[in-house]
């Protein structure tokens, strides 16, 4: 019996988000006296880190799968073969692709999104969009679970994992890709998987002030995001709204310029380690859920924050 | 071209959230229901700009009791022809899921559109079980969809940016941020809703999980105001006493 983790691949590399899956299933596996084995599609260079997590083994197959029929069938395939009874995703793009097709393949109960490891039979999840938390119990005896990104992090420490190839019969691709256009030039870390994460709002006044909000994120090495109203007017693009109906994320800082804090902006925020909030009304309901708060104009102190950041790293 | 659009009810952005029964069960009172705003603004604008474009018709699938009633009406009133309401208080996606798909594998459907996820659940799980129900293709967080003939030709998020994806219908999908646009229903919409059909349907699924515990999170502790003209001291604080840089 072993615990399997489904890890996707980004130019040969492991995604963070498929590190942390493969990092929960070690932990678990280590729980259950199992072992943890890794599922990759595509080349990697040796383990591809992931022995490092704890995975003792990497099964490889040499293809690379973009369609969701092909990789669940693989993942089951896989799953068989190494007798698991837990398969482990991250909550991402490819998790929500894959898992829900793989849990009825294999008739297993899933759990989506969850932030820690199952204890005394349930395991937590964020509700309500992150308003509340959740203790999900599952009646099957394979089970499915997706990692919310930046929840459980990246573990490290363990030897080398073997690498063996594995194939499996997948049918026929049916999603063709045709292109793929960046969501950034300059390579910031993708939001959802973002430790880092400076964001802004209307109290920018114009897109054309969001150089100040740039400089910020790139002193901190951070990810631009923005709130609801800013991105509905064309102010920034849709991928970078955060909130109840944008992105959900929890980095380890977030630091809002120019936004109030209205209840759906906090749902997607709330789960941030630490918040920062830079608003010229005191009265801000943002300040009620934040860490640290500057009262201020955010045209003085972004520029300050960035300068202070240049200065501690020279 | 015929469209299934699954719409849920959900608590409206707004709510103030808690918990009755020691934490077992949701407290509805004094919260307004919505339809799901992934379902609405993304799903089902789509799918009615489809139909308005090729033809065809857009049928709203709710699984729930006749609580779910205004909700369904409202997405009438939006615009879709007629509605399906699968009669059962699902506990987890899978049931939900296998509701859904035993209605609409015998319907010949084009297209199953489904938001991302719901906002209170937060599950993202029921329209990816749907494809693997019925064997189709699907596509997660479609953020743009066109069809042409049997051809659907969709963008969706993927890792550091927007995939471009090719794939024949039929199809299910789950609708992210920039499908569409939010649709206001106007009076004529409204009027109309009401006699349009909401067919109520019976069929089996069953739940492989449920939820034991409901928690609130903790409360935060008061905030630390640094004064602007000492921005500095707020870097100094987050790398030597927060730790987060």
């Amino acid at each position: 019996m072993s615990v399997l983790a489904i890890v996707p691949l980004n130019n040969g590399r492991p995604t963070k988000g498929g590190l942390e899956a493969a990092s929960y299933a070690a932990a678990f596996a280590k729980d259950q006296g199992l072992e943890a084995i890794a599922l990759v599609a595509g080349s990697i260079q040796t383990d591809g880190d992931l022995g490092a997590t704890g995975v003792v083994r990497v099964l490889q197959c040499s293809d690379e799968l973009t369609d969701s029929s092909q990789w669940t069938r693989l993942a089951a395939a896989a799953a068989q073969e190494c007798g698991a009874k837990t398969v482990v995703l991250t909550h991402d793009h490819t998790g929500r692709a894959i898992g829900p097709r793989l849990a009825v393949r294999l008739n297993a109960g899933m759990v989506s999104g969850v932030t820690a490891l199952p204890q005394a039979g349930a395991v937590r999840k964020n509700v309500f969009s992150g308003k509340a938390m959740a203790d999900v119990e599952v009646s099957s005896e394979v089970v499915v679970y997706s990692v919310t990104p930046n929840a459980f992090g990246v573990r490290d420490g363990g030897s080398p994992a073997a690498v063996t190839a594995f194939s499996a019969e997948v049918g026929d691709a049916r999603e063709q890709v045709t292109g793929f256009d960046p969501a950034s030039a300059d390579g910031q870390t993708p939001l959802p998987e973002a430790e880092l994460v400076v964001s802004a709002g209307r109290g920018l006044k114009g897109p054309e002030n969001w150089g100040i909000v740039e400089d910020l994120a790139k002193a901190l090495g951070a990810t631009t995001a923005c709130s609801r109203p800013v991105s509905d007017i064309g102010w920034r693009p849709h991928h970078e709204h955060v909130g109840q109906t944008g992105i959900t994320i929890r980095p380890n800082l977030y630091i809002a310029a120019g936004i109030s804090g209205a209840i759906q902006h906090l749902a997607g925020v709330n789960q941030s380690k630490v918040i920062v909030v830079v608003n010229t009304d005191p009265e801000a309901p943002f300040f009620k859920a934040a860490d640290y708060g500057i009262v201020g104009d955010a045209f003085e102190v972004l520029p300050r924050l960035t300068a202070a950041i240049k200065a501690l790293d020279a | 071209m015929k469209i299934l659009v699954c719409i849920s009810q959900a608590p409206d952005t707004t709510s103030r959230i808690a918990f009755t029964d020691e934490g077992k069960t949701f407290d509805s009172s004094g919260v307004q229901y919505i339809v799901n705003p992934y379902d609405e603004w993304y799903a089902l604008v789509r799918g009615i700009e489809l139909k308005e474009a090729h033809g065809g018709t857009v049928t709203t699938m709710t699984v729930g009791g006749a609580v779910c009633d205004p909700v369904i009406r409202k997405a009438l009133a939006i615009g879709a022809d007629d509605a399906v309401r699968m009669d059962a208080e699902p506990t987890d996606a899978m049931q939900t899921a296998q509701l859904i798909a035993s209605y609409a594998k015998d319907q010949a459907f084009d297209l199953i559109l489904c938001g991302k996820e719901t906002i209170d659940h937060n599950g993202s799980m029921v329209p990816a079980m749907i494809a693997e129900m019925l064997d189709w293709p699907f596509v997660a967080l479609a953020t743009h969809l066109e069809v042409e003939g049997n051809a659907a030709t969709l963008k969706r998020e993927a890792a550091g940016g927007i995939e471009h994806v090719k794939v024949n219908l039929p199809l299910v999908l789950s609708a992210a941020k920039g499908m569409a646009e939010q649709r206001i229903p106007n009076m004529r919409g409204i009027m109309s809703a009401r006699s349009k059909a909401l067919n109520v349907e019976q069929a089996d699924g069953t739940a492989m999980s449920a939820v034991r515990q409901f928690s609130l999170p903790p409360e935060k502790g008061a905030c630390k105001i640094i004064p602007a003209d000492q921005a500095e001291e707020l870097i100094r604080l987050l790398r030597e006493e927060a730790k987060a840089i």
